[in-house]
């Protein structure tokens, strides 16, 4: 097709659009603008054209939702989503020195190591293999970290923002580790990025090859860069940490590698002195969005929303309390429940002006119930940092003011 | 023409060594890795002083950025120091990191010399080596971290149904 009959039609429309706009304003009162910048809005949008199609959308200008962005990390607005996708300009971040800026025809992936022929990749060549979808959720495993001591957070973006679900597109590691050829010696992959901190994990090949994913899309298009652009690895169901964006090396080895990440950080101290290494799956977890910390509500009826996720599986359970956990009530579970992915819930209830306390528990395929924040001190403490899947409660004041507390 | 032999879909291919050099740069537990170089506590202490201390602190405990220095059996406390003197368990992994990811404004910038020499006035001002310690490619694998045996692994599922 020729481009120019569109751009002539593009042309007219915003002409068009133009002309209509001025002649609406010359005629109808316009309403407050909502922002500076917002446009002025017409009194009734069906006496006006309105604007033309555009290359790249964007959302309303009256759609406020954004992430809360910190030196290294930003939170997924939890409380603003609907259903089960994250939109990729909402993922939460989280890098360790910036985001790098990658030319994918430049970009490469090395495979070497413990593999019968070290290989290289382009990003073209990755795309011609036979490609895979799927659903599924990435958690920081620091996601709640703030939440061990007292509550630390006000709105669910502060307390479980890190994390976020999307369809992701790419070829399965097990193919293109085919390629290459493994040793049967090879046990780990060291995983690298090309970013600033060369972020580097040890991942233990045989559970990984199950599932593991070289991803180049996200939610349909291209990789946003802050999720590892042009390439990045996912594992669904494991912390978020060894997802390795803008993923440009993997080696195969006969033990971990003991990198800086894998021990130092992300290990989990435990009471005893000992911390616990390679936690890699993200236990199951569930938080009320609707009606959350730093929302308000009004008497009558309030249908209760939230997402529970299990990286073991698919969730198979969703409770609600309204009472602090002194009875729990089945949710319903919107469908499709996919494994290692969000799962949406919701619960109706009827505010009857009381003060509540809501809290959300999910179970999932493997029997897992989610723990109290109670029953989780009690085996770990309060300083393993990572891996908090506790309960979340919200307390509900006389005056409909939601709050994130501790019972 | 020769047909690439392993792998079904000939995509890629074959990486040379000097491919290889360029990007392997980790640093196993077992020394595997390790450039030729050596260095110093002096050294290292020019070193941090200059490229390390505005982020770390003069002596590596006053920050900013993470304390490097102390900490040591605060582990079971009720307020640990997780340090790479208290925590680390193994000291090739400083050489690692401190390479691929410092200074944290020009990583991948200082040579294998100035490395080993950070390393070692890291585990000197850490008690771990003695003053006088030369770090090169065969000592820095045989230095024993403190909390070496500090590891264990994933227990989980661990917390009781109630």
């Amino acid at each position: 097709m020729s481009q120019k009959p569109t751009l002539s039609r593009r042309t007219f429309l915003t002409a068009a659009s133009l002309a209509g706009l001025a002649a609406a304003q010359a005629m109808l009162q316009p309403l407050q603008a909502q922002t500076p910048d917002a446009p002025t809005v017409p009194e009734d949008p069906t006496k006006v054209p309105g604007a033309p199609p555009s290359a790249y959308g964007q959302r309303s200008s009256f759609e406020q939702a954004q992430r809360l962005a910190g030196s290294s990390s930003s939170l997924t607005p939890l409380q603003d989503l609907h259903g089960i996708v994250t939109p990729a300009s909402l993922h939460f971040e989280r890098h360790h020195n910036g985001v790098p800026l990658i030319d994918p025809a430049r970009h490469r992936l090395l495979i070497h190591g413990l593999v019968e022929r070290p290989m290289i990749f382009t990003m073209d060549e990755l795309k011609r293999f036979p490609a895979v979808s799927r659903l599924a959720f990435i958690e920081c495993s620091g996601n709640s970290a703030g939440e061990w001591h007292e509550p630390g957070g006000q709105t669910a973006q502060q307390t479980q923002g890190l994390i976020s679900s999307s369809e992701w597109t790419g070829v399965l590691l097990a193919i293109v580790l085919r390629e290459v050829g493994m040793k049967p010696d090879a046990t780990w992959m060291l995983a690298e990025g090309a970013d600033a901190a060369a972020m580097t994990r040890s991942i233990p090949l045989a559970p990984a090859l199950e599932e593991a994913l070289l991803c180049y899309a996200q939610n349909g298009e291209a990789l946003r860069p802050e999720q590892g652009y042009p390439l990045r690895l996912l594992i669904p169901g494991w912390e978020g940490n060894v997802c390795i964006k803008w993923l440009r090396r993997l080696k195969l080895g006969a033990a971990p590698f003991m990198t800086r990440e894998e021990t130092s950080h992300y290990t989990d101290l435990m009471p005893n002195g000992t911390a616990r290494q390679f936690t890699l799956v993200m236990e199951a977890k569930s938080v009320i969005t609707s009606p959350s910390g730093g929302q308000q509500i009004r008497p009558g009826f309030v249908e209760i929303r939230g997402l529970a996720w299990s990286g073991r599986g698919r969730v198979t359970q969703v409770e609600v309390s309204t009472d602090g956990g002194e009875t729990w009530r089945k949710a319903q579970l919107q469908k499709p429940v996919l494994a290692k992915c969000h799962t949406r819930f919701r619960f109706p209830w009827r505010w009857n002006g009381q003060e509540a306390i809501l809290q959300s528990r999910c179970a999932d395929e493997t029997g897992y119930v989610q723990p109290s924040r109670q029953a989780l001190v009690a085996v770990r403490g309060l300083h393993s940092i990572y891996h908090n899947n506790a309960i979340q409660s919200w307390k509900v004041s006389r005056d409909g003011a939601v709050h994130n507390v501790h019972v | 023409m020769a047909q690439e032999k392993s792998g079904n879909h000939g995509l890629g291919r074959t990486a040379t060594d000097v491919e290889i050099r360029a990007w392997n740069i980790d640093i196993a537990p077992t020394g595997e890795g390790l450039p030729p170089g050596r260095g110093t506590v002096q050294e290292g202490r020019q070193v941090f002083a200059q490229k390390c201390a505005k982020c770390h602190g003069q002596t590596g405990v006053e920050g900013p950025m993470d304390r490097l220095v102390g900490g040591h059996g605060t582990l079971k406390t009720d307020r640990p120091i997780k340090t790479l003197g208290s925590y680390w368990p193994y000291a090739t992994t400083l050489y690692d990191y401190i390479r691929r990811a410092m200074p944290f404004t020009t990583p991948q910038s200082l040579t294998p010399d100035e490395v080993y020499s950070v390393v070692a006035w890291l585990l000197y001002q850490n008690k771990i080596i003695p003053e006088d310690a030369v770090m090169d490619a065969t000592t820095l694998p045989a230095v024993q971290m403190p909390n070496r045996q500090g590891f264990v692994p994933d227990p989980r599922p661990d917390v009781p149904k109630r």
